[in-house]
């Protein structure tokens, strides 16, 4: 059983080291870290994206707006390929990571999610002690050593801007923290697995002003190693936060 | 003009009705008072039994004890009621051993069927599947005792040739068989009351469905799991028929499978159903020994309710 992993995990390992040669050249040339062409989006037969073509820009924020219910969660969602989870989708056109066809069979799914992270609309942490929450991500693909993680921990959580909050409080249960706390406790999560892009689905619709006025300073001081792409249902927010604006409506892309 | 009359007079019928069932009150106020009282006597039913069995099983056993020492029965290791012998110890270790195998089935067969059902199969499947599975847990026991002896100890009597006929090896198999369902179902409710965020969560970070289902799902679920064994294992303890059926006659304080042995249950069986005189050992023997499994349930119960008490506080 342990050995499989291993062998799983290896194999995930060496996928990592070769687009990483690759990206140091692509940087350079472009800008953009994922290129969106023509997508289009089935829910069985109800379709939800049409056409849809954008860059997310490298180390920016971009901020994706819109009324409910038009299509930009299921955007966000098949950035990662999480959208497949709904059994009955379909899709067409290409979106490019780094150059390479994330829907082509030879790039893993789970090997795309390390590289785009996700943060989602409730905080979803697991029923585990914060230390035990962080450090998921870099256990599941093959850490093992204590003061590596120790160290993954503290610099995903310091990351996130709350490890001077929680230092002394590691291993206590994370659903004993604030909504605003749990939220930053999954962006460290997110972290742990040093993914290029991290994806964030309304993060603050479930938060108070004040948790969300950390949350904003936090992506602030994100994109300065991070690609962040957010959904975001206000206005006022992707004013302040985002390098750039796509406004969506029903299933366009309008700008 | 009419219209306002015909509403005026309505209003009238509507007081004068009120008026009328003022005076009826009385009888329907009488109704109201009692049903409650009866309502509690329908719940009283089932505690009062408890207690009345509870009672009769300690005063019986009491009077037991008076004939056999308490310390005998519970360090004797040979039961043999009808010399005069009462040593608890085989019964108790027949129940065990019969456990244990049904235990080692029933844990990963339901525990596998639990997950493939809450993780992997789709709504159609699970609507198929689900529903046979919890008809095993309908078939009446006396047909999985005869299953045991006719299919189950045959089959592996190939196997194993020395094999007797009757066996607590076949009869634990059965006996695990029978409790699947209740692995299979609780643990199922457990792992589908699992939050699909915290499953996202974890795809989120670029998990496979192994490491969703074993790193995140299991361990969020476990105490009610945990709990649904506890309860299986509990009626494990409990079970009669299949026993009584498969696994012989035999007290046997013995840890080896292939022999016929005698469980707690089944020695129940036999002396109530044998020649027993009303007012001899033997006969107040029974209750020591219902008292006994009693107990052995009792705690089993208070340990699945215990733990599944703390279960509901988790997320």
């Amino acid at each position: 059983m342990s050995k499989v992993m291993e062998e799983k995990t290896n194999v995930r390992n060496e996928q990592t080291k070769k687009p990483e040669v690759k990206s140091e050249v692509k940087k350079e040339k472009t800008n953009s870290i994922i290129e969106v062409n023509d997508l289009n989006l089935w829910y069985g037969s109800d379709q939800a994206l049409y056409e849809v073509s954008m860059d997310i820009p490298q180390e920016r924020v971009t901020a994706i707006i819109g009324p409910s219910g038009c299509g930009k969660s299921t955007f966000l969602k098949t950035l990662n390929r999480m959208v497949e989870m709904v059994p009955i989708v379909k899709t067409s056109g290409s979106i490019k990571y780094r150059e390479q066809d994330i829907f082509s069979s030879k790039f893993k799914e789970e090997y795309l999610r390390t590289k785009v992270g996700m943060v989602f609309q409730k905080p979803n942490p697991f029923p585990k002690s914060i230390y035990d929450n962080v450090a998921y991500g870099p256990r599941i693909h093959g850490v093992k050593k204590k003061e590596i993680l120790d160290q993954i921990v503290e610099k995903s959580l310091k990351g996130a801007a709350i490890w001077d909050e929680l230092k002394d409080r590691l291993h206590e249960n994370a659903y004993g923290l604030s909504g605003g706390q749990q939220q930053r406790v999954c962006i460290a999560r997110a972290l742990a697995v040093e993914p290029d892009v991290i994806l964030m689905d309304e993060p603050t619709s479930a938060l108070d002003p004040i948790s969300t006025a950390k949350v904003e300073e936090l992506v602030q001081e994100l994109k300065e190693k991070y690609s962040i792409v957010i959904v975001t249902h206000n206005m006022q927010q992707a004013a302040r936060i985002s390098d750039k604006t796509a406004f969506f409506l029903n299933g366009e892309l309008i700008e | 003009m009419d219209k306002g009359l015909q509403s005026e007079g309505n209003m009238i019928d509507v007081q004068q009705m009120i008026e009328n069932n003022k005076k009826k009150k009385t009888v329907g106020e009488r109704i109201e008072k009692i049903i409650p009282f009866f309502l509690l006597l329908c719940a009283a039913v089932s505690v009062l039994t408890t207690l009345g069995i509870l009672f009769t099983l300690l005063r019986e056993s009491i009077g037991f004890f008076s004939d056999v020492s308490i310390v005998n029965f519970y360090t004797g290791t040979n039961w043999s009621p009808w010399s005069g012998e009462y040593g608890v110890a085989p019964l108790i270790g027949g129940t065990l051993l019969v456990t244990l195998i049904a235990t080692l089935v029933a844990v990963p067969l339901g525990l596998m069927a639990a997950i493939f059902l809450s993780e992997y199969a789709n709504d159609k499947v699970r609507r198929i599947i689900k529903p046979i599975l919890e008809v095993l847990a309908g078939i009446p026991t006396v047909v999985y005792g005869y299953f045991a002896l006719t299919f189950i100890t045959p089959m592996f009597q190939s196997i194993i040739p020395d094999l007797g006929i009757f066996n607590a090896l076949s009869a634990g198999v059965v006996v695990g068989i029978m409790i699947i369902p209740m692995v299979a179902s609780l643990s199922e409710d457990a792992m589908n009351s699992v939050p699909n965020a915290l499953r996202e969560g974890a795809y989120g970070l670029g998990a496979t469905k192994l490491e969703v289902v074993f790193k995140v799902v299991l361990p969020a679920a476990l105490s009610g799991i945990v709990a649904s064994i506890v309860l299986a294992i509990s009626r494990a303890i409990g079970e009669t028929m299949i026993v009584t059926i498969a696994a012989g006659a035999t007290p046997n304080l013995t840890f080896n499978p292939t022999e016929s042995i005698q469980t707690m249950t089944a020695f129940i069986v036999q002396a109530a159903t044998g020649d027993t005189t009303f007012g001899s050992t033997i006969y107040y023997s029974l209750y020591a020994v219902g008292m006994t499994l009693f107990v052995f349930t009792l705690v089993m119960n208070l340990i699945a309710q215990y733990i599944s008490r703390k279960f509901r506080e988790e997320y």
